[in-house]
């Protein structure tokens, strides 16, 4: 009952203060500058910020009808620089979910390893302190030059950023395990891999997930740098593009719709996180 | 069947001291069992009981010395050796059902889903917990927890139950009836068991022989206490036998006073020749373990060593 109500509260305050910023963004863009006078063959040249008075940053009515165009045809395909916005995050997806699955399969076994032998968690531990803090566009050159294709250096890219997280998180919920269970699985003498499988992996899922959550954030915010960088497809370069174009209102509904994909993307690894927990 | 079930001959456990020397946990321990007995080892925090309990489980390896059971010496863990560990260690992402089963099938890898399920079971209804088989270990209680770690450890049917103070964590309510849950299984079923405890009264209902352990470092087996209890003691009238006392206050005395000046007060103390303590038989106060274990072997202490 309290929580519900509560919850109904701040809906109440979560759809005030959306109100509330819109409407100071409708004021704030609203045309008041002074209007010059010119002839009609120079304001036919000029954009409505000179002939009307109209603010140079879109209001939300132009965000409103923009998005509302977008959504009505997201997969449209007019060529290169013009596709519709579903097939742009469709390409950003498409590449975070290749590059993260990559760094999946690299991080967990490796981070296993890591967690169950300390010989290769000393062996390993300098080279991941020295590459865990490069920003991943800084191998970006190093990728296009060595794999000679730029969708798979975006790949590339987003895999190397998302490895760390999950590696040490692996690496840390292995070596973690609480040496109660294993010692319950020495005297039933359980064999290495089933142990593996059924005692250090459930034990460990809950960190692991973390990491592979903090994973997705950063993927999904590196893929906008990536993209913007290697050009061609996807929401970064769409951002990039529309920037040339001087399109502020197809920037912001890029923006918008990158916060929202996001969100989901952790949502979806929340889910999951819940899945493995347990209560102790 | 051999005189001695489980014999520990000689075993040491040493550490790495600060100043670069070893110091010892315990030195030459020497201890034997006979098929079908319950043997408490009682003394206090840190005297290293529970790393003597450990290397019969196989969990640690002794410095020194061997561990022989059933004939064989021991190497690493075993699924004839099971620990009810003080801290239950039950698996808590699996249910009741799940925790006993995943031992059944560390047994019986061959074994289809329903006969584990029926085996599991049968060892979940043993220890009373008929209708709680789907609950998650954060569900139960600390007894029902400690009672789901006794139903999986009994389910692989062990040769021997190590119990490293299983109910030191629990109520004094819950502790009861667990202990007398423990004493009726392992009647019934004639199972040999090891149990560390510093509860006196525990050791008292529970032991055929209850072994006092000196202080650590450097910690010994001083002597065996026979318990002169009958066999068909209940928790209830325990303290109104003529010997409750006696023996109760025979062992207090050990770990109020003794167990810290034995190493000085018996230079001579042989720990092969553990003195035996017969109360309320002065003729056999002190007795050496051969005769001891002589005299075990013409008269079994337990039902289930008829059985074995």
């Amino acid at each position: 009952m309290t929580t519900t109500s509560l919850r109904f509260r701040a809906a109440i305050v979560s759809v005030a203060l959306f109100l509330a910023f819109i409407g100071i963004w409708h004021l704030a863009t609203r045309g008041t500058a002074s209007v010059a006078i010119m002839s009609p063959e120079y304001a036919k040249l000029m954009g409505a910020t000179a002939t009307q008075g109209k603010s140079a940053m879109p209001g939300p009515s132009d965000v409103g009808a923009k998005l509302w165009e977008h959504l009505k045809r997201p997969f449209y395909d007019n060529g290169p620089n013009d596709k519709g916005l579903g097939i742009q995050l469709g390409y950003s997806i498409a590449r975070v979910g290749l590059g993260y699955l990559l760094a999946v399969m690299v991080a967990i076994p490796l981070g296993f390893l890591i967690g169950m032998s300390p010989l290769i968690s000393k062996a390993l531990d300098p080279f991941i302190q020295v590459l865990k803090p490069i920003s991943p566009l800084a191998w970006m050159p190093l990728a296009l030059y060595t794999i000679k294709d730029s969708g798979i250096s975006a790949i590339f890219v987003i895999f190397i950023c998302s490895v760390w997280p999950m590696l040490l998180n692996t690496a840390f919920g292995v070596a973690g395990v609480r040496k109660e269970w294993i010692n319950v699985a020495r005297t039933l003498e359980v064999g290495t891999l089933r142990r593996a499988f059924t005692v250090i992996l459930p034990a460990a899922a809950p960190t692991i997930l973390t990491g592979m959550r903090i994973s997705i954030g950063i993927a999904w915010l590196v893929i906008v740098a990536a993209e913007m960088l290697v050009g061609g497809t996807g929401i970064g370069y769409f951002v990039w593009n529309e920037w040339n174009n001087l399109s502020i209102t197809n920037v912001i509904i890029a923006i918008l719709l990158i916060g929202v994909v996001g969100m989901l993307l952790d949502q979806v690894l929340a889910r999951f996180t819940r899945m493995v927990a347990f209560p102790e | 069947m051999t005189e001695k079930f489980i014999s520990i001959e000689g075993i040491a456990k040493r550490y790495p001291g600060a100043d670069g020397g070893k110091i010892a946990v315990f030195e030459n321990l020497w201890l034997s069992m006979v098929r079908g007995e319950f043997i408490c080892v009682i003394g206090h925090s840190g005297c290293g009981k529970t790393t003597v309990l450990n290397i019969l489980a196989g969990l640690d390896e002794p410095s020194d010395g061997t561990v022989i059971v059933d004939g064989q010496a021991i190497g690493g863990t075993s699924l004839d050796r099971a620990v009810i560990f003080q801290s239950h260690a039950l698996l808590p992402w699996r249910t009741v059902l799940g925790n006993v089963a995943y031992a059944v099938t560390s047994k019986w890898r061959s074994w289809d889903r329903a006969r584990v399920k029926a085996h599991a079971q049968s060892f979940i209804d043993l220890v009373g917990l008929t209708g709680a088989e789907h609950k998650r270990p954060s569900e139960l209680s600390g007894g029902m927890k400690q009672r789901v770690g006794i139903a999986r450890a009994l389910s692989i049917t062990p040769k021997i139950m190590l119990m490293d103070e299983p109910f030191s964590a629990l109520d004094a309510l819950t502790r009861g009836t667990l202990q007398d849950e423990v004493r009726r299984i392992c009647l019934e079923t004639g199972q040999t068991a090891f149990m560390i405890t510093h509860d006196v009264d525990e050791a008292i209902y529970l032991a055929d022989r209850i072994f006092l352990m000196t202080n650590g470092p450097g910690a010994v087996l001083a002597e065996i206490v026979e318990n002169p209890l009958p066999k068909d003691r209940g928790r209830f009238d325990l303290h109104r036998h003529p010997l409750y006392y006696a023996v109760r206050n025979h062992v207090v005395d050990f770990l109020v006073s003794r167990s810290k000046s034995f190493a000085a007060e018996v230079p001579a103390h042989d720990p092969r020749n553990l003195p035996v303590v017969r109360i309320g038989r002065p003729d056999l106060v002190i007795a050496s373990v051969s005769e001891a274990m002589h005299e075990e072997s013409k008269q079994p202490s337990c039902p289930g060593q008829a059985q074995a």
